[in-house]
Order: C-alpha cells, then structure tokens, then sequence
C-alpha cells in the first residue's frame, strides 16, 4: 500500500513539475522515501542515498532534517520543510522552497533525528559544500572531512586542491586529504608522506585520528603516527599551561568583580556585609528584567541590552544599600558581631522577597552575539564572554581606583577611614560620607551581577556561592587596600586553576582555603596592609 | 544603647513576621478532613526545585477534593517549609506527623533530607513518597518510592549510549556533584561498565563541588579525553544550580553533542527553562517522564497544571509525575484498605496499579518501588526534550544494585511473612547491609 502511494506521488510529483529536468524528479523520488522510511537507520539509508545524489539542491532538505524541521503531512504523505508561523506550521517545497500551503500541528508528523543522524548528515552536507563560494563554506567542509576521514573523499578532495586558490583553505583541504588517506588502503609509502602533514596541524583532532591510526596499522606507519603523537603532546602540553593561566585569570576575573564591592563596605569601611552577595543577585536580577522588557518592546536592542542594564544594576544595588545602611547599620558602627548578624538576616530577606516576586526557578539571561562562542590563539581557546569579562572587570577596578585616589569624594571617604574624629573636625559630614560609600560599595556589587549573569544561574541564590570567596579574596589582599584585592583575586584564581587538573575541583578548593589560613597566620592584615590609625585603634 | 538594642530587636522581629508571612500554612482544621502532609523546602538552595513539587501537591489535592475527596472526608493539604535545612527535615516530619496528625506525607528531595527523616517516620509509624531518582541502595518499610532506582534511570541511559542509535560509545566521562547519589551512581556505573567490558583507562570520574560555577577546566579535560579516536560520551550526575554554567561552557567551547554527547540524570525541563538550548540540541536526558510525551493524560495534567499555576510557560516534570503516581497510589490503597491508618495502608499499597502520564500502568512492588518506562530524550532548541528511546515495557525499580558487590545479595519484600528490606538471599537471614 505505501509503495503504491510513494510511487502515485512520485507520478503526481511527475506531473505537475514536468517542466523540471529528470534529475529532479529522482531527488523527490528519493525525499519521497522519508515518509515511509521507519526509525533512524532507514531514515539514515535515505540520507545516505540523497547525498549519493550529488546535487547541491539537497542541501535544502537535509538541513532542515538535522534542525527537525522536515515534516511530513498525514493526508498524502508528501515531505515539507516546516517553518513555525504562528499556531501552525508553513509548508515549503523540500527542494525550491516554494510556499506550499499551511498546516495545522496535528496534520503533519515530524521526521525524528538523533545524534547519529545528525552526525550523518553533517557529513553528508560536508562533502556537499566543498565547492561552495563562500571560503567559509570550504573551509567547514574541510573541517567535517578530516574529523570523519573517509577513502571516497580523496578524489573530490584532489579535484578541489587543484582548484582552491586560498591559500590557508588549501592546507585544511590537505590536511582533510591526508587523514582520508591514512583511512584508506593505499601503499604505506603514501601514508608515511601525509603523517607529517597531521603532525603539522598539531591540534587535538590531530591526535585523536593519529590514535585510532597508531592502532589500527603496522610497522613504520606505526612508529611514524607515534613519533607524530609525541610531538604534537609536547606541544600541547606548553599550550596546556597556557590555558591553565587563561582559566586562572579569568577565574580571578570573576572573584575581582564579586570581591570588588566588598572591598569598599568591608576593606575601606570596616562593615562585615553579608548581605554582599544579593546585591550581586539584584544586578542580576536587574539584568534579566531589562532583558524581558526589551525582548517583548525593542528586539533590535538585544545586542545591547547588558550595556542598558549596567546604569540600572548600579542604580537599584546601590539605592538597597543605601536603605540597608540608612535603616540597619548606620546604628551598629563598631560592632561587627550584630552587623553580621543583621546583615545575615537581611540577605535572607532579600532572597525570599526575591523568590516570592520572580519564582524559585532559574531565569534565563540570554548572551548578546558578541559574547557567545570562542576563537583560538594557536592551541588556546579563548572564549569571548570571559574575554570581555576580565577587560569589564580591570575596567571597574580602574574606575574605581579613580574614584577613591583623584576626586573629592574618594578623598573625603579615605579621611573618615583614616580618622573618623580628625575628619568630622575639618568638617565632613561623616554619616553621609558611609552612606554614599556603601552605596558605593553595593552598586559595584550590582554592575557585577550584570556580568556574572552571563556565566552563572540567575536565581535568588547566586548570591551564596559568592560571599565566601568574596571574603576570602579582600581578607588574603589586605582589608582596606583595593590594590590587594586585584592581586589576591587574580592569584586566588591562577592558584585554583593550577590546582584543580592535579587535585580535582573539591580538594583544589580546599588546599586554597588551607593555604590562606596558613598565609593569614603569618600576615594577618594580608597582602597589602594598610597603615593608619583606624587600623591601629 | 537602648535605642540601638531596641532597633535590632525591631529588624529581627521584622524578619520574624515576613518569614511567617511568607511560609504561612493552614493551621486550623475541623474533624472531619483527612490531613496530607507536604514536607517541600520552600527557602533556602533546593527550593528552586522543591517549590514545584508542593505547588503540584496542592493541585493534586484540589482535584481529589473536587472529585468528592477520600472515604467522604476532604483532604486537607498541611503545609511546612524545611527550608533546605537537613536536621529540619526531621523536626518538620515530626510536627506534621505528631502535632498535625497527617495521614501520609509526600516529600524531601535529596538523598540526605531522606535520611533524616527516615527514623522519624519508622518511629512514629507514618508514610513518606519520596519523588525523585535517587541512588537505591534502601528499601524503608514506611516509605514508597516513587522516583527512579538506578537501573530504572542509569542502566537504560548508558545501554542506549552503547547502542548504534545512541553512537556506540567506547569511552565514559562520569561527571557528577561530589555527594551521596552521585558517588553511588557512578560506583554502580562503573561496576557495570567494567562488566560489559570497557577498559578501566576509558573511564574517568570526576567530582566538583555544589553549585560549581567554573567549569573551564573540567570541560577542556573532557575535550582532552574526547580526543583519543574513539567515540566519546559524558554522563552526568551533576546536580541543579551547577548545571547552567556547565552547559554554558560545553556550549561555549563548542562541543556539540554529535561528538560528545552528554547525557544527565538531573537535567529535566525546569533546570532548561534557565537557560538558551540552541547550542545544547542534540545532549541527552534519560527520565521516566518527559514533558513532551503525547499522551491524553499527560495533555490533562500540563492543561490542568497550567490553570493551576496561572502561568502557561510553567513546564511539568519527572518528580511532578512521580508525585502523581504516588498521590493516586495512596488514594486507592486508602480506598482498598478502608482507612487511613498508615498501618493498613503500607499493606494495602503492595500490588496497587495506577495509570502514569506516558500511556501506561504503574504498579507498586513489594520492595516499596514502581515499575516505570525509561525515556531518553534530546534536548531540543524550544527546552523540550524529544524522546529517541523507550524501553520495551516497564522496568521494575531495583533496590539493591546488582552491580555492587556488598549489595548483589539482597532483596527486599515487604509482604509477610518475609516482610525484610535487606533479606540476603546468600545467608538466608533479614539485616546486613543497610540496616540503619
């Protein structure tokens, strides 16, 4: 019965594009086949044959298969690309993509793909694009045929060398021809003269082909793909180093922007804040409210949307702080026990106050395009969000320090920290000097929950998994000294980095914290003290 | 002095009424209802997780209620916020169970607020649902678990990897929380792995700590280990809130789940709803319940929870469902036994069949487990999981893992006679391993 009405709609398929040339004609012949094709190795046969096909007009439906939006329609079982247009699905023509009508969701079945699948059918879109325009479409090509190397790619590949006139997409296509090569069955002689050229490229995928090569031969193709790996080891290993001082600076990164807030409202005023990590949760929270507005009322402003969000994050954090000591701890200057206390049970509250408005579940703050993704300097993978993190980070500590060193305010600050009674003398007005500088202190906490959105949950807890470590970081730098915290925060970080691929992530930590136990036994004001009465007294 | 003494008395007492405020229980309660104790962390870290499931409770009731409740009396939903607080969990059991005078309680998330309660409610002679997959290894004569054992949930997940369709995996990353259900888990996957013949140098394990928000290092050791010629997969134990910036930086580093896949045993709809899926399409999940799975029950139940929660964009869950299961289990064991006495009912529980949401029928085992469907789902770009495996029929929940070697001996039937949770079937005697 399926055979009859796949052949009648072929014939119907026939009929109406019969000004279309034969080879057409096969290609919906063989999409055709999906609808009856049952689980995902038949479905895979398919894709099989109409990559087989060679034409660049499959690329069409075969992209829509990997991104699930091959369809077919329950009445005459003919296959569509769907796109989503409301409560329906809009049909298109699998090969031209012509508007073919529209469908309700239950009229129409979804063709499944799996993992397998889609990997099958990358490599079929693979081979398919090598003679793309695009060199960013070669190149991609390339990429997908060295990491599934295969015998029957050499031929295509030597044809597109001839004709590749980039010359650095030209080495990728080698590179693809010579891992196809080691595949293959040819004399060992050829394979011996392509290893180097994998050895050259000296990435993982590299290793990773040289390794099921280094199993699977004999004799000298064998000692030369060991030779090879060895190099390329070596190699990686200096890289390695490298990317643990990456992950490291970047890690110190994040605990500079968590501890720097604090390192104004503990280190310059003495406050032991718990409450430090949800001002950190606000500018995150901040965040994600800017985010939903501009989603539903200027999607084009996505883009910008954490710049947008900065100004209000510092605003929101800094006006809860301003209350928080205006209202609690203006009273207990000089008694840190009930200032850690209350403060406790002021995070609490702004936790739950925060879970009652917006729900206990994680919210979504999207990346911006140009936060998303990586390149690579050699070996080294460099994401850009933490990228664009560290420099936002030594941003507002350079602020910050300019703050403190060069206007009134920061030398008003400094003097009531060095000396309370000289300062009120010569005339400042000391309580507003603490509460604009805890004010200070929480909205820097709040510009830093608008970065930490991008790598962390958005959820009322953010804040805990902060505070330790945001201590940590101002005690180990010298309480009082915002240079001390940009060192402590960046060798804290480079530390733990260095730790964690030898120790595991559980111990790394806990020799971190034995380690400044240790260090605060022998200098207990830190790396950096500060020198004035205040600390004396 | 006194000013300042009195403010911090005043900001306390302040917290003191918001807190109540907010966790605010129905107290009062008249002779005839029948009371149903909700034992959910409300505040503190897992009420991200736990809100739901008490939400789903509430629901539950309310339809029991408005189908004529239970036996002719109303149920009446009691209320408690452990607040994510181990030792609380117990206190809170106490309360509901003494004070309150509950007729079965449903809750606790974790495996340690499980174990906190257990005394209590052995003591005091009452009935726990537990909800959530957790690592087996006990069978309590007061509590049915209606969460996934490991063979129901770990087993099937790693076979599938295994399979052609899941990619003929050869090399294992075993990921996880450093914490009680992953450590037992991943001993238990090893156990088995080893067993089906995968080298001991194709496996590594690693453990971060809880809400682990760094993960550089770890994923670029995955990618080190993905790169050795043989297919690569991941599987995951690694709890909730540290999910996030796992796959934030899996997406970021660009490993695509066509290469090395990763499969979770604690990533369910709501932890995807935090989060942008686009680079995650294709990573796997493996749960009893998937959102997405089209049945008319489980259309009923998203229709019904929706209206519930006021919130179309609020999504269902595996624990949703356990608790569906087990609320209607209870209801029909209180019918069949006539009574709410906790006593009868454990025994009348054995045996008792109800209808789960993925089209099928789960039945309560005499080791205090259900028998479930295995899913395994991959993450799709609007946060639903699609699912590309079913087990053939229903998997029994295994209490005691046959792939431990201090475990592989017991069962546990809680029928008489032999009414034992660790009966060893090697020295023919109840007790050894688990009795605490």
């Amino acid at each position: 019965m399926t055979i009859i009405r796949a052949g009648l709609t072929l014939l119907f398929l026939l009929a109406t594009l019969s000004s279309s040339g034969a080879g057409e004609a096969d290609l919906r012949g063989i999409i055709a086949k999906f609808a009856t094709a049952k689980g995902f190795s038949e479905i895979g046969a398919v894709v099989h044959e109409l990559a087989a096909a060679g034409d660049p007009a499959v690329e069409r439906p075969l992209a829509a298969l990997a991104d699930g939006n091959l369809y077919v329609r329950k009445v005459d079982s003919l296959v569509f690309v769907g796109k989503e247009a409301g409560e329906g699905v809009q049909l298109l023509d699998p090969l031209n993509g012509e508007a073919s009508g529209e469908a309700a969701k239950n009229d129409i079945t979804k063709i499944k793909v799996n993992n397998t699948l889609r990997r099958v059918i990358r490599d079929a879109l693979g081979t398919l694009t090598l003679g793309a325009k695009d060199p960013a479409g070669r190149i991609a090509a390339a990429d997908t045929m060295f990491k599934t190397p295969d015998a029957a790619n050499i031929g295509p590949l030597d044809t597109a060398i001839a004709s590749e006139s980039v010359a650095s997409v030209k080495a990728l296509l080698e590179q693809a021809r010579a891992a196809s090569v080691l595949v293959s069955d040819r004399p060992e002689a050829d394979k011996l003269a392509v290893i180097a050229l994998i050895g050259a490229r000296g990435d993982r995928d590299a290793v990773s082909l040289l390794t099921s090569v280094e199993a699977n031969s004999a004799d000298a193709v064998k000692q030369a793909a060991t030779a090879a790996i060895g190099n390329i080891n070596s190699t990686l290993a200096f890289w390695d180093a490298g990317q643990n001082i990456w992950y490291g600076i970047s890690l110190g990164s994040v605990l500079l922007l968590a501890a720097i807030g604090l390192a104004i409202t503990f280190g310059v005023m003495g406050v032991i804040n718990m409450a430090h990590g949800e001002m950190v949760m606000l500018g995150a929270y901040t965040t994600f409210v800017v985010q939903q507005v501009i989603r539903t009322s200027f999607p084009d402003l996505f883009d910008w949307s954490l710049v947008i969000a900065l100004p209000l994050a510092f605003l929101v954090s800094a006006l809860v702080g301003l209350i928080i000591e205006r209202g609690v701890i203006r009273f207990l200057y000089g008694r840190p026990l009930e200032t850690l206390l209350a403060t406790w049970g002021v995070s609490l509250i702004l936790q739950q106050a925060v879970r009652s408005i917006f729900g206990p579940t994680n919210q979504e703050v999207g990346n911006p395009s140009w936060m998303s993704g990586s390149f690579n300097i050699g070996q080294l993978a460099i994401t850009w969000n933490r990228l664009w993190i560290l420099v936002f980070a030594l941003t507002v500590f350079a602020v910050l320090l300019y703050v403190m060193k060069r206007t009134p305010w920061g030398l008003q600050m400094r003097a009531v920290t060095a000396n309370r009674r000289m300062a009120a003398s010569m005339g400042i007005r000391t309580p507003w000097v603490d509460a604009l500088t805890f004010a200070l202190g929480s909205g820097i906490a709040g510009i830093a929950g608008v970065a930490l959105s991008q790598i962390d949950n958005v959820s009322p807890n953010l804040g805990r998994g902060y505070i330790i470590d945001s201590f940590m970081v101002v005690v180990f730098g010298g309480v009082g000294n915002l240079w001390g915290t940009l060192v402590g925060a960046f060798s804290l970080g480079i530390v733990n980095k260095f730790l964690e691929p030898y120790a595991g992530a559980v111990l790394g930590k806990i020799v971190v914290l034995v380690l400044i136990i240790l260090f605060i036994q022998k200098r207990p004001r830190g790396l950096f003290a500060l020198k004035g009465r205040a600390v004396e007294a | 002095m006194r000013g300042n003494f009195s403010t911090i008395t005043k900001i306390f007492s302040a917290s003191v009424v918001a807190a109540g405020l907010l966790f605010a229980a129905p107290a009062k309660a008249a002779d005839d209802t029948i009371k149903v104790g909700i034992l959910h962390s409300l505040s503190g870290t897992m009420a991200i997780s736990e809100t739901t499931l008490k939400d789903a409770m509430l629901m539950l009731i309310d339809e029991q209620n408005a189908k004529g409740g239970l036996l002719g009396k109303k149920l009446e939903a009691v209320v408690v916020d452990p607040a994510s607080n181990w030792p609380l969990f117990a206190e809170k059991a106490r309360e509901l169970i003494s004070k309150d005078k509950v007729a079965a309680v449903f809750g606790c998330w974790t495996s340690v607020s499980r174990k906190s309660v257990l005394p209590v409610f052995s003591e005091l002679d009452n009935i726990l649902f537990y909800p959530v997959q957790y690592e087996g290894e006990e069978s309590e004569r007061n509590v049915f678990y209606t969460g996934a054992a490991p063979n129901q949930q770990a087993i099937p997940a790693v076979d599938y990897l295994m399979s052609e369709d899941g990619g003929s995996v050869k090399r294992w990353v075993l990921e996880g929380t450093d914490y009680v259900y992953p450590r037992t888990t991943n001993k238990i996957l090893e156990a088995y792995l080893k067993a089906k013949g995968v080298a001991a140098e194709d496996i590594m394990v690693n453990y971060t700590p809880f809400g682990f928000s760094d993960w550089q290092t770890e994923v670029s050791a995955i990618k080190k280990f993905g790169s050795a010629g043989k297919k690569t997969a991941v599987v995951s134990t690694v709890n909730g809130d540290a999910n996030v910036p796992f796959y934030k930086e899996l997406g970021n580093q660009g490993i695509k789940a066509e290469d090395i896949p990763v499969m979770a045993f604690s990533v369910g709809e709501e932890e995807l709803a935090g989060l942008d899926t686009a680079p995650l399409v294709g990573h796997l999940a493996a749960w009893n319940y998937f959102e997405s799975v089209d049945t008319p029950e489980n259309k009923k139940f998203i229709a019904d929870w929706h209206k519930f929660i006021k919130n179309d964009k609020r999504t269902t869950n595996d624990p949703m469902e356990a608790h569906y299961i087990g609320f209607n289990m209870w209801v029909k064991a209180v019918e069949k036994a006539g009574t709410t006495d906790p006593d009868k009912v454990i025994d009348a529980m054995i045996g008792v069949s109800v209808p789960n949401l993925t089209g099928g029928y789960s039945t309560m085992m005499p080791n205090h487990h259900i028998t479930k469907p295995v899913l395994i789902g991959e993450i799709q770009a609007d946060g639903q999981f699609e699912t590309v495996s079913r087990t053939q029929g229903l998997v029994m929940g295994d209490e005691w893992s046959d792939y431990l070697p201090d475990s592989k001996d017991l069962i546990s039937d809680w029928r008489a006679p032999l009414s034992c949770g660790n009966f060893n079937v090697a020295t023919g005697k109840c007790g050894g391993k688990g009795t605490n």
